[in-house]
């Protein structure tokens, strides 16, 4: 094998897997339902090494699948086409803080967390916080345009993204970006490539924004007894001009989950949860986390609390944090999705979701960013059933469907990847997919960077909503 | 040839390992950076918990056929359940890392190194108080009567593989038991469950653990009959032995009306406390659920108030390694520091990474000698960070992991590893003259 000796004399031979367990090791993500092994797991040194890789893989047409931790909820580190993956675990450094223009340099294998970590030991702040964050990498996060629960206030990965250095299809290298605040020169080609999934190129390093890291934090917490009285709430506290930090929900069939799992003393009563943060300077955190408390009172909240200290503070996120553990051990299989809609239609979305759940006969609970409308329906179901599994995917179905028809998005967060791509087209219309395959044919004509991700063979026909 | 065993390999996968345990896992990576194994292969995703979940489900499935590399992936696992507390999904790994080396028994005729330190650990030493006992004797002739110095000049040792070699450097001194006396009128009855490993070359340490809990007014009784824990044959797949074990040990502590079964040992501790879950039976899940550790139960007694009130100056630093199965199964990490930081003559200083497995795992440091090495390197450059005087620990194998390290590194005229009741029985007994 030509193209096997040759990766092996550009990386050494100790840095290209094969074996039958390193191929199997590789051939999933965080996705329910999707395996496929590659040819070869290789893991390069630098940005040169990488460009090597991408020579290679164009000329044998061997699919280059870049991976970082595959956390990934869209089937977009899986190799259905075979090839090689691309490993990021020797490209892990941090390379440079500089605090005259407040930035950070890193290779894209860097953890999140220990980017977070690192910048906050330096008095600064990292904000995009994605749950996954204690093993996801930089560059995933970038690949995917990752959120969080610090969204709404703080924005996503890409307003973090200064420049970019990146390995493009034909093995050239360009930078793009630079650590400014203001940059007009010709196409915006640093945004073009986070959030494209591995599909146009290779990001081989990464300058993120950083800013001063707030003073103080304040939670607090409140249970409605329905879900319109938490959607208000919602609506009146960004009508009020609060931006809080974070703004996280939980509803009924999640809560009764955390409940079974953790025996928190959850009120039996309430439909759902709204838990608020802010973060700044201690008069404002002080004065928005009494006013939303406010709020929710006034909207009719049954239970309201506010934390007096870390420890207290940590006991009211104890729910909400393990509302992800609770849901998954009640069935086998655990699909998490996370479409999205403006914030004042939070409620409906719920109503909707639940509404779905009931009629396809599956349990489907809804946690997720309230703040942003970020929703996280999650599917209990066992992949074992296939009859069950065709109802799961006609009720996911209908949820984008319904988070279109509410002016919303398919994915908030998660990305498109192999899994969600026959419904791309839903989203962004056959002119969107038509701009999106062009773009693609003239960056990687041999379809060498991720191929059978965002572009599905065909997309799905869609689904008629009866409301009521 | 090959594909028999394949085959056979993905039967006894079928009969023994469970799929709805292994459907459990939704392979969201939240277990990597917990994995010891993960982080010292530089990230390979086959030494981590989700790629070994991911083999033993795609061996189960036929979709991977076995062989060496697979065979490799288990074998490397410390088996430390680090990746439990990190899991958001409750997959069970510890009770899967058993099935699958039960069912890779069953299909596979072992090698026979493998087969040889297998036998004569388990067979012979771990299964029989009295052979182990006289396997001491044996240790204990070595030691007294000089050859000791003899052969390590001639280099009789080298014979060994280097862990066995430094292993046997660090072998406590051994001496013979002491009667003990009961409290008059004690407060509470516990039984002492004494382990073989502590019961033979921790003689004294168990001595003392008597002593201790008397001082504090409980009553102590061992109970005849005890046998080993069981836990190096279920970790490494001898799952009929180590029930027979357990079964045993449940016997042996049937008839007592004390409040709990004390044990000194958190790799036994946490086997023991698994009893219920392994047969399944109601006498297996009392046993069980009066099971404590020596740290929480000193704790209980009042002994960090009583050593608070003993006020003397810091002579010197003293850091802790955990246990894993101490920490990961049982979830006791704040009492043994609890018990270090009232300690009177030191100052308590937590060390990098304390939780992470120092490699000793069982007899692990035995079969997977290179990334053993690997893990206490790393683990004696967090040892170094703190400077301590005593590195304290819960469990046998790690003491003597621990002690390896201090000898490797040249340390031994800096510091001391010690078990945790050696060293709250010294600091009181030397510092203060008693409770
Ligand atoms: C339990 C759970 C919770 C999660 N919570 C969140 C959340 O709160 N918010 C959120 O946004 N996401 C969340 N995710 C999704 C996921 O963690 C993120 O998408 C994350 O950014 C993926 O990082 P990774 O390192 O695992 O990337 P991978 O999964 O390995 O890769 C992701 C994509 O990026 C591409 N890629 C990776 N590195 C590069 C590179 N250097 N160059 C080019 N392409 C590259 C891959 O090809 C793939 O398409 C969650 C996932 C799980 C399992
Ligand atoms: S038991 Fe320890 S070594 Fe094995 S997979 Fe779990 S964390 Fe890794
Ligand atoms: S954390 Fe648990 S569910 Fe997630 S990959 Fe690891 S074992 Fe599987």
């Amino acid at each position: 094998m030509e193209w096997l000796q040759e990766l092996q004399g550009i990386v050494g031979e100790p840095n290209v897997k094969t074996s039958r367990a390193q191929l199997a090791a590789y051939s999933y993500d965080a996705t329910a339902g999707f395996q496929s092994a590659p040819d070869a797991v290789v893991s390069p040194a630098s940005t040169e090494e990488i460009a090597e890789i991408m020579k290679l893989c164009g000329r044998f047409k061997k699919p280059l699948v870049p991976r970082g931790s595959g956390t990934n909820l869209a089937a977009g580190t899986v190799p259905t086409q075979g090839g090689i993956v691309l490993l990021f675990n020797r490209m892990n450094k941090i390379l440079e803080l500089d605090m005259a223009n407040l930035c950070v340099t890193v290779q894209p294998g860097v953890i999140t967390a220990d980017l977070a970590t690192f910048v906050e030991s330096n008095g600064l702040f990292y904000p995009p916080d994605p749950s996954s964050m204690k093993i996801s990498t930089i560059g995933g996060n970038v690949s995917e345009n990752s959120g969080g629960l610090r969204g709404l206030k703080y924005g996503v990965t890409k307003d973090y993204v200064m420049a970019l250095t990146a390995v493009l299809p034909n093995g050239q290298t360009i930078q793009t970006g630079g650590k400014l605040a203001k940059d007009v020169a010709g196409y915006d080609l640093k945004s073009l490539l986070v959030g494209a999934e591995g599909t146009l190129g290779v990001v081989t390093e990464i300058t993120l924004k950083l800013i001063p890291l707030p003073r103080t934090q304040k939670t607090g917490i409140a249970y409605f007894t329905s879900l319109e009285a938490a959607g208000a709430t919602v609506s009146e506290i960004i009508a009020a001009k609060i931006i809080p930090a974070t703004l996280e929900f939980m509803d009924r069939g999640t809560m009764d989950a955390v409940e079974q799992f953790m025996n928190l003393g959850l009120p039996e009563d309430a439909e759902a949860m709204l838990l608020m943060e802010q973060d700044g300077d201690e008069d404002a955190v002080e004065r928005d986390v009494n006013q939303m408390i406010a709020l929710a009172r006034a909207n009719g909240a049954t239970l309201t609390a506010v934390a007096r200290s870390t420890e207290e503070a940590q006991r009211l996120k104890a729910g909400r944090r393990a509302a992800l553990s609770a849901l998954s051990r009640k069935r086998p299989t655990t699909i998490l999705e996370d479409a999205t809609v403006p914030r004042s239609e939070l409620a409906k979305m719920v109503r909707a979701i639940e509404q779905i759940a009931k009629r396809n006969q599956v349990e489907i609970h809804t946690f997720g960013h309230a703040g942003d409308g970020n929703l996280h329906p999650t599917c209990l179901t066992d992949s074992r059933d296939l009859e069950e599994m065709a109802r799961v995917e006609q009720a996911f179905a209908e949820i984008f469907e319904a988070a279109i028809d509410l002016g919303g998005t398919i994915t908030g967060e998660h990305g498109v990847g192999e899994m969600k791509s026959p419904y791309l087209e839903w989203k962004i219309g056959p002119q969107g997919i038509e701009l999106m395959k062009v773009l693609k044919q003239a960056i990687d004509p041999d379809n060498i960077c991720n191929p059978g991700k965002l572009f599905a063979k065909s997309t799905k026909p869609r689904v008629v909503l009866h409301y009521g | 040839m090959a594909n028999l065993l394949e085959e056979r390999m993905q039967q006894s996968f079928i009969n023994h390992v469970d799929e709805n345990l292994l459907m459990d896992c939704m392979r969201c990576g939240f277990c990597l950076p917990a994995c010891p194994t993960y982080l010292i292969t530089d990230q390979d995703e086959v030494h981590s918990p989700r790629g070994r979940i991911a083999l033993m489900k795609a061996v189960r499935d036929g979709e991977v056929k076995w062989d060496g590399s697979v065979e490799e992936a288990f074998d490397v696992c410390l088996g430390c359940r680090a990746c439990e507390p990190a899991c958001p999904a409750g997959v069970q790994y510890g009770t899967l890392l058993e099935e699958t080396r039960y069912a890779v028994q069953q299909a596979k005729p072992i090698g026979l190194s493998e087969k040889l330190t297998r036998k004569v650990a388990f067979d012979g030493l771990f299964a029989n108080q009295q052979i182990m006992q006289g396997t001491v004797k044996l240790i204990q002739f070595y030691q007294t009567t000089g050859i000791q110095k003899v052969a390590r000049k001639i280099g009789f040792m080298e014979l060994f593989p280097k862990t066995l070699r430094d292993m046997e450097k660090v072998l406590p001194k051994i001496t013979s038991k002491k009667q003990s006396s009961s409290p008059s009128n004690p407060k509470i009855k516990v039984a002492f469950f004494t382990g073989c490993l502590m019961d033979t070359m921790f003689q004294q340490t168990n001595q003392r653990t008597i002593e201790l809990l008397e001082s504090l007014g409980a009553e102590v009784v061992v109970p005849k009959g005890q046998a080993c824990c069981g836990a190096l044959h279920g970790h490494s797949g001898e799952i009929p032995k180590a029930k027979r074990n357990a079964l045993q040990n449940i016997e042996a502590f049937q008839h007592t009306d004390y409040s709990y079964i004390v044990q000194n040992a958190g790799g036994c501790g946490a086997f023991l406390s698994e009893y219920g879950k392994l047969l399944a039976t109601d006498e297996a899940k009392r046993f069980s659920e009066k099971l404590i550790d020596i740290s929480s139960l000193l704790v209980q007694l009042g002994l960090t108030d009583k050593m608070a009130r003993h006020q003397v100056p810091v002579e010197g630093i003293v850091t802790y390694q955990d246990s894993c199965h101490l920490r990961n199964v049982n979830k006791v990490w704040l009492e043994p520091r609890a018990l270090l930081q009232a300690s009177p003559g030191w100052e308590f200083k937590e060390m990098p990474n304390a939780s992470g497995c120092c490699g000793s795992a069982g007899i692990y440091n035995i079969l997977q000698p290179e990334i053993a090495s690997q893990l206490l390197e790393q683990k004696m450059k967090g040892v170094r960070t703190v400077r301590p005087a005593r590195i304290v620990t819960t469990n046998p194998g790690c003491l003597l992991q621990m002690k390896v390290g201090i000898e490797r590194e040249g340390l031994t005229d800096e510091m001391e590893a010690v078990h945790i009741v050696d060293f709250v029985y010294e600091s009181i007994f030397q510092t203060t003259k008693g409770v």
